[in-house]
């Protein structure tokens, strides 16, 4: 045991036994951050106790010292657990390490360009909640036309991720051929049947807008339904299509729907971790993020998504429950 | 060197490990903070034995290497062994959950730690301190 601290200790000791003041019980404490610093087990402390105690005051009866030797006897097991826990601790920091590489790689790997095709313009974030993120979003530009999957695993973290990782190799496949949503859909399901373990959830909202037709056609695989806002009539319409989520069974038939965009019409893609935000009140209503819509609705695609997910997340003290994406496809 | 030994059968005879290794940890010089130390690492192998293993045996020995004295603890028995020894070893593992005891607790209680164990073939833990 460091001498020095030791000696230190019988001094800070002695002051307080003389004085009985705050002040010293006070210096007492901030020394007390040596011990824990030098990582010195609470038995040690109790022993430089009774070394400085013996010292101070050999005079004391023997049930005194008995007893502090019987103190020490029961701190070993506090030892125990002090020195696991700056052993887990140093674990974690190794898989925090681990963790920030395997994200560096999943970004890399998942990276997606934003589409740009005339008349759209496209905004979107994908948060989340933890280190690694089981949302996901892929956009697939063939000449006149822009397709976007917006993808959620049931589950999130690493599990999620790592099934997200799989789907990309499915979205890369498409990218060939000249494919509708309902098509589309049925393609990534049998990838994904194949592959993905029975207890993961896999729903996908696959959208695509045609920039000669302006239309925009959808299909949905069990996926959160996506809102039309029509700028027209100030008004918001469910857009959702029949499709059960992916990898369930291996013909599943994806229907296919389309709606004609006009100016100022905007298409609201997202996951539920948007619609299903939690707030000290309970879950978020739908009304309450299509007004938060209605406030921007003049702004760009971005503005209309940052400014939907600057407020949710604020609504939940800046902490997501779930992994959050928005995909706005606007009609300018 | 001396050698003296206890049969683990009951879980009195932990109490009697115990008595045992504090008296020769006493002997040896180690002050009380180590006795204590070594007192608990035998007690934790000498439950073990008497949970997992039956019977078995806990033998001390003082022991010196170039100039250094110190103690030696072997843990012994015949039971069905330790199938995973890596996860054993890790911390957060042992069934009384947070509370950091253990076979990693005992390791860090002592200098040296080695444990031999083979499925159906029993256990042998050898555990020493030295004297600083
Ligand atoms: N001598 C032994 N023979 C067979 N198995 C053993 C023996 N010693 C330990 N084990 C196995 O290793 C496991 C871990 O032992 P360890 O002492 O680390 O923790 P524990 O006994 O489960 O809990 P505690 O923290 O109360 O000691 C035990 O649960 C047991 O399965
Ligand atoms: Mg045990």
């Amino acid at each position: 045991m460091p001498q020095v601290v030791g000696k230190q200790y019988k001094e800070i000791l002695k002051k307080y036994l003389e004085s009985h003041s705050e002040e010293d019980l006070y210096v007492g404490q901030q020394f007390s951050r040596r011990f824990i610093e030098k990582e010195i087990a609470p038995e040690d402390v109790i022993s430089i106790h009774k070394t400085a105690l013996l010292e101070l005051h050999p005079e004391l009866q023997d049930e005194v010292w008995d007893s502090l030797d019987f103190l020490i006897e029961m701190m070993i097991h506090y030892g125990f657990t002090l020195r696991e826990r700056q052993s887990l601790i140093r674990k974690q920091e190794i898989i925090q390490m681990e963790m920030n590489v395997a994200t560096k790689v999943q970004n890399t790997l998942l990276k997606t360009e934003s589409p740009i095709v005339e008349g759209l313009d496209v905004g979107w974030i994908s948060e989340p909640a933890r280190q690694m993120n089981g949302d996901y979003v892929h956009f697939i530009n063939r000449e006149h036309e822009s397709s976007v999957a917006v993808a959620d695993v049931m589950g999130k973290g690493i599990p999620a991720a790592l099934c997200m990782s799989m789907i990309k190799f499915g979205m890369d496949g498409l990218v060939g051929e000249n494919s509708n949503p309902g098509k589309a859909l049925s393609t990534i399901n049998r990838i994904v049947e194949k592959s993905v373990d029975d207890s993961m959830f896999i729903s996908m909202f696959y959208g695509k807008y045609n920039s000669e037709n302006k239309m925009f056609s959808y299909a949905s695989a069990g996926h959160e339904p996506a809102w039309h806002f029509s700028n027209e009539t100030g008004t918001f319409l469910e857009l959702d299509a029949k499709g059960l989520l992916l990898g369930v069974k291996v013909d599943s038939v994806y229907e296919e729907r389309s709606v004609y965009m006009q100016e100022g019409d905007f298409i609201v893609m997202m996951t539920d971790g948007v619609t299903e935000t939690r707030t000290e009140e309970g879950f978020i209503e739908m009304k309450e993020i299509q007004n938060l819509l209605l406030e921007v609705k003049e702004k760009s695609a971005s503005q209309i998504a940052e400014h939907v997910y600057n407020n949710l997340t604020e609504a939940q003290n800046h902490r997501l429950s779930d992994d959050f994406t928005i995909v706005i496809f606007k009609k300018k | 060197m001396k050698r003296s030994s206890v049969e683990i059968i009951t879980e009195w005879d932990i109490v009697a490990a115990r008595q045992l290794g504090r008296n020769e940890a006493k002997k040896a010089g180690f002050g009380t903070v180590d006795q204590a130390r070594i007192t608990t690492a035998i007690s934790e192998l000498a439950r073990n034995i008497y949970l997992y293993a039956g019977k078995g045996r806990i033998e001390i020995e003082r022991v010196t290497d170039g100039g250094k004295d110190g103690i030696k603890v072997v843990a012994s028995d015949e039971g069905p062994g330790i199938p995973d020894l890596r996860k054993v070893m890790e911390d957060g593992f042992s069934t009384s959950g947070g509370l950091g005891a253990g076979m990693p607790g005992v390791k860090r209680l002592m200098d040296e730690f080695k444990v031999i164990s083979e499925p159906n073939n029993g256990t042998t833990i050898t555990a020493t301190k030295w004297l600083h």
